[in-house]
């Protein structure tokens, strides 16, 4: 019982948790987006078999359509793809390197951006021209191409052996590279605005290191914006990664992730095999699309004027 | 007939928290040809009243119960067609703010055009005739010429001026006048409830005009209805309701408001806001009192206790500003040439004597707030020096971060909404001077200081545990005033700190700072655009206009015969409460 007032209290007080409760569209792309993550985190335990136990795998099982179709096979519920790879086991463990990707990145940018633009934002003047010159610059660069340029250099520097397993943190630079713009630049005008205000103005007459203001003062007062970004970037981040994993420059193929699993089903496509293009997108869609639902609500909670 | 009359009017607003009875049983009435003032603190529903009239009730709100008739026309059951039409040309509405009630792309004649044409079948020729004796009527000059002006190209004064024709272009016989000029300085008000006064008789228009301040209702009102809550409180003749008030709260309100007339030692009768329960005011740190923290804030300062004791003004400077000079340059690059810059002050020579308080007055753009800045270090000086406790004060960006100066000065500022961290509780927030200045290190003993010194200014001890938004403005300006005493500063600095309260919130709140500016010996440089707020504050008073300094003189003095024309143009035109007795 007291659970619950204290419950009621607080979504009361919690502007956010309020708004939460009283959009069921919110909600339910919540629900999806946390049984995404719950399937990525914990596919070794949900999948059916492990895509990456090479003795696991036979080639005769490969192209098995789903097991509710005259050929299908019981083993595989949605049939498999042409290594003979169960795809529900291939997609769970693609989701999981998908949102690693993703969440990576996404955490470097975040940092690279949010870094910048305080500082761009509370000192002004030359660096921040030079910064935000910088950030025009990597604007007019798609990711695709700072991607296959990061690419490019790790390939000719890193051993072929080494590559493989370096690609995660190539596709973390390459993808957290073109995203931390729009980092920057929220954080760095969000910044001018409470900078101007009078809590910052007595932190600085006090003789307050500029560091301190940052972190302490004006970083918890913008993190509305940033936690909407975060969202919205992550959908964003997976995309990326499933783009570039699709045009070869992403994950090698013998790791399953989302972008690997469209790209190899999109070759059979036309030959009747439609399983396997199908259900990845099919689950990129539903994870891009609830995650980039929960981003909306959440910027319409923290903007003052739409409440 | 009445020309409006509101009977029993409720508009309620279902939140998340229940419903809210944002008008109660309201009643009014509005004869043509009479201003009747509605007056009140915020959250009275003076602006409620008005959107109801109109007919713009914000969403969700809506009028639960109660008719407005105008003209004998029930408003409340007209349809939105009918009170499109009603809105605009029978009733028209004056904003508070010139700035954003007139579109900042179109010149001024397309706006009155365009409203003319819209409620008549005139031709343009026609239309822009009448745009321009309606400007001429409310006083704007060279109306021939500056017609097709952007509005950005009148001053405040001028831009209302003509956001007053155009309420006037559809010929209308009601006009809502929401806080209209509040925006306004002085000497500008002054001549705009002229010019409201002037057309409301000549054309026979009833007003409502909506304000917070008792001197304008004084000086233009025919009737006034009293506002609290959204329930009438009194209601009847000007001079009557506020010569002779009634009701407890009336007096009160009239009580709070700072009087030009003559300085009193503490505002009396004042109506607290103290939305705090039992709960709140039993939570107490053990140990902590209001003894305390005036202990501890005095521990260092002893010998200067002698000072504080007698009240009495030394002689001796604390702070000297000579030749002043702060110029804002513009972002053009140097090698373009000499940069142009914005002199903000200009050759101030002024001297805080210690313990005093010293008033600072001026107009908006005046140079108060950036005299302010200068000194904290906000802002860099381009000429001049200052002087504190007689040795040379650095200016901003050369002051050492851990220049003792940055202690012993301290600043209350104008926006309690704005100069307090929302997301620091109010413990941190009062507690990081304490830390930061190394004034005590000891966990247990800064809860302890932080209790008692939140108990000084008279707030709940229970307080330190809450948020800032949790507070009303008054509490969040008594919260930032704990902060700067935490410092146990010599020198407070406060940049209009009552100018965003309602009168009853700042009488309390001069009522605390003339207290601990006695108990503590403090030395006050008080920054105010009301000359009343100074008299009741200042020992001394300094004008600034445009950036010079006009006039220096004690405070008696100045408010008995100001010396300097621009003084005594300020005095002049200050609404007041000359014909209430107290």
């Amino acid at each position: 019982m007291s659970l619950l007032s204290t419950f009621r209290r607080v979504s009361r007080e919690n502007e956010l948790l309020y708004l939460f409760l009283h959009n069921p569209v919110a909600q339910v792309a919540a629900l999806i987006a946390l049984l995404c993550i719950c399937g990525a985190a914990f596919s070794p335990w949900l999948a059916p078999t492990n895509p990456y136990d090479i003795a696991s795998i036979d080639i005769m099982d490969s192209l098995v359509p789903p097991a509710w179709s005259d050929e299908g096979d019981s083993r595989f519920l949605i049939g498999t793809d042409d290594q003979g790879r169960d795809l529900l086991s291939a997609i769970l463990y693609g989701t999981r390197l998908s949102l690693l990707v993703g969440l990576l990145s996404v955490g470097f940018a975040c940092t690279l951006g949010v870094t910048v633009g305080l500082m761009a934002g509370y000192f002004g003047g030359r660096f921040d021209t030079i910064m935000m010159r910088i950030a025009d610059v990597q604007l007019s660069l798609p990711a695709i191409l700072v991607a296959l340029l990061i690419d490019g250099i790790a390939r000719g520097i890193l051993p072929r052996d080494q590559h493989d397993h370096l690609m995660i943190v190539v596709l973390t630079i390459a993808i957290g590279l073109s995203l931390w713009v729009n980092f920057a630049r929220t954080v760095r005008a969000s910044t001018m605005v409470e900078r101007n205000k009078e809590y910052v103005q007595a932190s600085e007459i006090m003789g307050m290191h500029p560091l301190r203001i940052m972190l302490v003062h004006i970083l918890p007062n913008i993190m509305g914006p940033i936690l909407v970004i975060l969202t919205v970037d992550l959908a964003v981040a997976i995309l990326l990664e499933a783009t570039l994993s699709f045009l070869g420059v992403g994950v090698p193929p013998n790791q399953p992730s989302l972008g690997t699993l469209i790209r190899i089903g999109t070759e059979y496509l036309f030959s009747g095999e439609w399983w396997i293009v199908i259900f990845p997108s099919a689950m990129l869609i539903i994870m891009i699309v609830s995650i980039n639902i929960l981003g909306d609500f959440l910027r319409d909670a923290f903007n003052p004027r739409l409440r | 007939m009445k020309l409006l009359d509101i009977n029993k009017l409720t508009v309620k607003f279902p939140t998340r928290f229940g419903e809210f009875k944002a008008l109660d049983n309201v009643s009014l009435d509005v004869n043509a040809g009479e201003i009747h003032g509605l007056v009140g603190e915020s959250g009275a529903g003076k602006s409620t009243v008005g959107a109801a009239v109109i007919g713009l009730l914000q969403s969700p709100g809506y009028v639960a119960g109660g008719k407005i008739h105008f003209m004998g026309e029930n408003l409340c059951e007209l349809d939105a067609d009918a009170y499109h039409r009603l809105r605009g040309s029978r009733i028209s509405m004056i904003f508070q703010d010139p700035q954003t009630s007139l579109n900042p792309l179109l010149t001024i004649s397309a706006q009155l055009v365009e409203t003319i044409r819209q409620h008549s079948d005139l031709s343009h020729s026609e239309a822009l005739e009448q745009a321009i004796g309606l400007l001429k009527e409310t006083g704007l000059h060279n109306v021939e010429q500056r017609i097709d002006d952007y509005p950005h190209q009148f001053s405040g004064g001028m831009r209302q001026r003509v956001v007053i024709a155009l309420a006037l272009c559809t010929d209308p016989e009601l006009i809502i006048a929401d806080e209209p000029t509040t925006a306004l300085d002085v000497s500008v008000q002054k001549q705009i409830l002229e010019l409201i006064r002037t057309l409301c008789t000549t054309r026979n228009i009833g007003i409502i005009l909506i304000t917070h301040d008792i001197g304008v209702i004084n000086e233009i009102t025919d009737r006034v209805t009293v506002l609290r809550n959204g329930r009438v409180i009194e209601s009847g003749p000007t001079a009557k309701v506020l010569g002779h008030p009634e009701d407890e709260y009336t007096h009160a309100l009239m009580m709070a408001v700072p009087r030009l007339d003559k300085r009193l030692d503490r505002f009396k009768n004042i109506v607290a806001e103290d939305n705090f329960d039992e709960s709140d005011n039993q939570w107490q740190v053990e140990g902590a009192s209001a003894a305390l923290a005036s202990d501890w804030l005095l521990a260092e300062r002893k010998v200067d206790q002698s000072v504080a004791a007698s009240a009495h003004v030394s002689r001796s400077p604390i702070l000297e500003v000579n030749d002043l000079d702060v110029t804002f340059y513009s972002g053009q690059p140097r090698w373009f040439g000499k940069r142009a810059g914005f002199k903000a002050l200009s050759d101030i020579n002024l001297e805080v004597r210690t313990g005093e308080v010293l008033g600072i007055v001026g107009e908006s753009g005046s140079g108060k707030s950036t005299l302010a800045k200068a000194i904290v270090g906000l802002v860099d000086p381009s000429a001049g020096s200052m002087l504190f406790r007689g040795k040379a004060l650095p200016e901003g960006s050369k002051r050492d971060r851990h220049h003792a100066v940055r202690r012993q000065i301290q600043m209350v500022f104008q926006d309690p909404f704005s100069s307090l961290n929302n997301r620091l509780t109010v413990e941190r927030i009062i507690a990081e001077p304490i830390r930061f200045y190394g004034l005590s290190g000891d966990k247990k003993e800064i809860r302890k200081l932080v209790a008692s010194v939140l108990d000084l200014v008279e707030m709940p001890q229970r307080a330190m545990l809450k948020y800032p938004h949790q507070f009303s403005g008054g509490q969040r300006q008594r919260i930032a005033v704990a902060r700067a005493l935490v410092a146990r500063p010599e020198f407070l600095i406060c940049d209009e700190p009552t100018s965003a309260l309602d009168v009853s919130i700042q009488a309390q709140m001069l009522n605390l700072l003339k207290d601990l500016q006695q108990a503590f010996g403090l030395s006050i440089l008080f920054i105010s655009h009301n000359l009343a707020v100074i008299r009741q504050m200042a020992d001394r008073v300094v004008v600034l206009k445009e950036g010079r300094l006009i006039e220096t003189a004690e405070t008696e003095a100045f408010f008995n015969s100001p010396t300097d024309e621009y003084s005594q143009m300020l005095l002049r035109e200050t609404p007041s409460l000359s014909l209430v007795k107290v």
